[in-house]
């Protein structure tokens, strides 16, 4: 009883992982069709963001504040991941729109390119980013369940993600020029809409939410240059299972795999588990090649 | 203009991303087959030697570090006249943590640069893939890092421990002093299942029981359910043959999942104090590794070693078993080519058998029989500051036996 219970509530949190870095694939890859390998690096440089920050805490503010600079971190990583986002696109996505493997070959470039700066700049091996006091420990149910408080933080943190961006998406003019940049671009174009910084903003958004997923990430693995290169296969998973473009199949998508995944692992191995889950997913798409929740729209037909 | 200048910014930026391929692509080892003997091939002046390691991937966070160590000790051996009287030129070249690319540079080193021997390798796999190239071109390659054993190669000199002076010590000692239970936890590679062989049957004849067995791909980070696998099983000990980043998510998890040290011992055999850095000594405090060397461990030659170190690479950084391992491999190959005088790879081995050497560990003596070198067991405990407390060693320097062939339980490993 307590195993399947602990499973259940690793299965969420294991999801809720998936969810936070899938998201801001889902705006880049699911919204604006950029195939964006470069996407686990941002998430990395939100993590090194983190870890500024936290230096930053311990060597000018006063010790008491060392409490709040998690939170702190959180709108700095996205600032920094979204600023670089932005760049990219206004220095180099801008120009392969419409070429899909172009954009890939280039953003794995400077996917790569990232990672040796990082090197250089933070050294190779890992860093430490010690997590406020407030996140140690755990809720103890009984005995033998114990939630740690940061895995119930970070299902909380992708939760108000969620909701902000579905506010923005579907509450916000600038979400709704958005979709509509996104779902007929040259009529968008024609009704005034700049489309460039739509484009530019999007993208940057997408990327900032990497740098949460990064800064989230701090709290329970390593922190090194190839951080980004764990996740990426997943997130793609992700999206590619949920259905490009809908926000509500990343959900779908992010809770199926962590679920099946944890279910798999649980009576398997961890590496068998993952390929049961792989094995699962192709075919899946062999039966809907769509993914759980499709689009529909013309330009898909 | 603006428009212009936006796309000559992008072709500039695709030219430097072609030229980084280029970079990470390598040369080819050159085909022209001078069948390398490993003679000085340098000018007159010096004496090449390769540092092969990987400087990027996953396992940069273990083996940049080992590179620092041998680079070192390069320059303190020039500074003080070189070997033969030529300065040592290091070749460094990266493996990227791909074992085709350790190969492939092991190659380039012996046959295009003809150096005289190469220092490098860190994860077994890697060192199965360079040791074909090393006996084909008739090199000699020092390995710096602990291993599973059952191995032992004319062409290579192993600094590292062989299970008998790290693993099978360190699981008599948890079986006196920690409990019969031993759940198992590993990266899904060759070290980590071949020591578990050995684990297994040592256990088998001493006593001890495996409640569980579990291996991770190389990177994994979520051990969340397996934290839950462990729970269940409730081991005295877990025996942790992790590598490289999986053992900052699985300590961070372990300690969030409420389990300390003081519930349930873990010891591990690739969690050195680089490691601890990365992980958070508050997060380790209380687990044990299995070690010949420590940054604490209390010798002159240690103090002197620990002092250089801190002095070129700076004060926040540490020193470990494989670093130190790395530093004692390049002086046990100047010792070897000036007692032999001459580089040959011949000479160079036949003068190595029986040289000793004060390591900043100790003592350490070369086998001539299978080319490891004696080493002290030393098991330690992590302290609030990231160093290790040494709990037990085994007083002298151990023989290596990297086919068991003196443990009564060993007979079936290496037959295999």
């Amino acid at each position: 009883m307590d195993m399947f219970v602990l499973q259940m509530f690793n299965g969420l949190s294991i999801s809720s992982i998936l969810l936070l870095i899938a998201l801001g694939l889902a705006v880049t890859f699911g919204l604006m069709n950029v195939i964006n390998m470069a996407h686990g690096e941002l998430i990395m440089i939100g993590a090194y963001a983190t870890y500024v920050t936290q230096n930053l805490f311990i060597s000018y503010a006063p010790a008491a504040w060392f409490e709040v600079y998690f939170i702190v971190a959180l709108p700095i990583a996205f600032g920094v991941a979204a600023l670089i986002g932005w760049l990219l696109e206004v220095i180099l996505i801008r120009h392969l729109y419409g070429r899909p493997l172009d954009s890939l070959l280039a953003t794995w470039g400077v996917g790569m390119m990232l990672q040796q700066l990082a090197r250089t700049i933070f050294g190779a091996p890992n860093v430490g980013v010690s997590s406020p006091s407030w996140l140690n420990g755990g809720l103890a149910i009984s005995d033998g369940i114990v939630f740690p408080y940061k895995r119930i933080f970070i299902i909380a943190l992708v939760a108000v993600v969620l909701l902000c961006m579905y506010l923005y998406i579907y509450r916000t003019s600038s979400g709704r020029r958005m979709r509509a940049v996104m779902q007929n671009r040259s009529m968008a174009g024609c009704l005034g809409i700049s489309t460039r910084r739509v484009d530019g903003m999007t993208f940057a958004i997408g990327s900032g939410i990497a740098g949460i997923a990064g800064c989230a990430l701090t709290l329970i693995g390593p922190i090194g240059p190839s951080l980004g290169t764990y996740y990426i296969v997943d997130a793609f998973m992700v999206v590619v299972l949920g259905g490009v473009g809908k926000l509500v199949g990343t959900v779908c998508g992010a809770l199926g795999i962590g679920m099946f995944n944890t279910l798999f692992e649980t009576y398997t191995s961890a590496s068998i588990g993952k390929v049961l889950v792989f094995v699962c997913i192709v075919a899946f798409l062999q039966w809907k090649p769509r993914g759980l929740v499709a689009m529909r729209t013309r330009s898909l037909d | 203009m603006k428009k212009r200048s936006v796309r000559l910014w992008g072709i500039l930026l695709g030219a430097v991303i072609a030229l980084t391929g280029c970079v990470e692509g390598g040369t080819p080892p050159e085909t022209s087959n001078s069948g390398g003997t490993g003679e000085v091939a340098a000018s007159d002046e010096t004496i090449k030697v390769g540092i092969l390691h990987s400087l990027s991937g996953t396992m940069a966070i273990s083996e940049v570090s080992v590179k620092d160590a041998e680079m070192l000790a390069i320059e303190e051996i020039n500074a003080a006249g070189g070997v033969l009287g030529k300065q040592i030129e290091p070749v460094i070249e990266d493996g990227a943590s791909d074992w085709p690319t350790f190969a492939e540079k092991a190659g380039k080193l012996l046959q295009q640069d003809k150096v005289a021997a190469v220092f490098g390798g860190w994860t077994s796999a890697s060192r199965k893939a360079m040791l074909p190239v090393f006996e084909q071109n008739k090199g000699l390659l020092f390995y710096p890092v602990q291993y599973e054993g059952l191995e032992s190669s004319p062409n290579i000199f192993y600094t590292g421990a062989t299970t008998n002076q790290q693993i099978v010590p360190s699981v008599t000692w948890l079986l006196e002093n920690r409990g019969k239970t031993f759940y198992l936890l590993g990266s899904d590679y060759v070290f980590p299942k071949t020591a578990n062989q050995v684990i297994k049957a040592q256990l088998a004849a001493e006593g001890g029981e495996v409640v569980g067995e579990e291996y991770t791909p190389l990177g994994h980070t979520d051990y969340s359910t397996i934290i839950s696998k462990i729970k269940a099983a409730k081991p005295d000990v877990v025996y942790n043959t992790l590598n490289g980043d999986s053992n900052v998510a699985f300590f961070k998890q372990l300690k969030d999942a409420g389990i300390t040290s003081e519930q349930m011992t873990t010891l591990s055999v690739s969690v050195a104090e680089e490691e601890i850095r990365g992980i958070g000594a508050d997060v380790l405090k209380g687990h044990l590794a299995s070690w010949n060397y420590y940054q604490t461990t209390d010798t002159p030659e240690n103090k002197t070693f620990v002092e250089k170190y801190k002095e070129k690479y700076g004060a926040d950084r540490v020193t470990a078993d494989p670093i130190e391992a790395g530093y004692v491999a390049v002086y046990l190959w100047k010792a070897a080519v000036e007692k032999a005088g001459s580089t040959d790879v011949e000479k160079v081995r036949e003068a190595a058998k029986g040289l000793e050497f004060d390591a900043p560990e100790g003592k350490v003596t070369v086998d001539g029989e299978n080319q490891h070198i004696y080493k002290t067991v030393r098991i330690g405990e992590v302290q609030e500051d990231g160093q290790f407390k040494e709990l037990w060693n085994s007083g002298s320097p151990v023989k290596p036996d990297p086919y068991l062939k003196t443990y009564e339980w060993g007979a079936s490993l290496s037959n295999q």
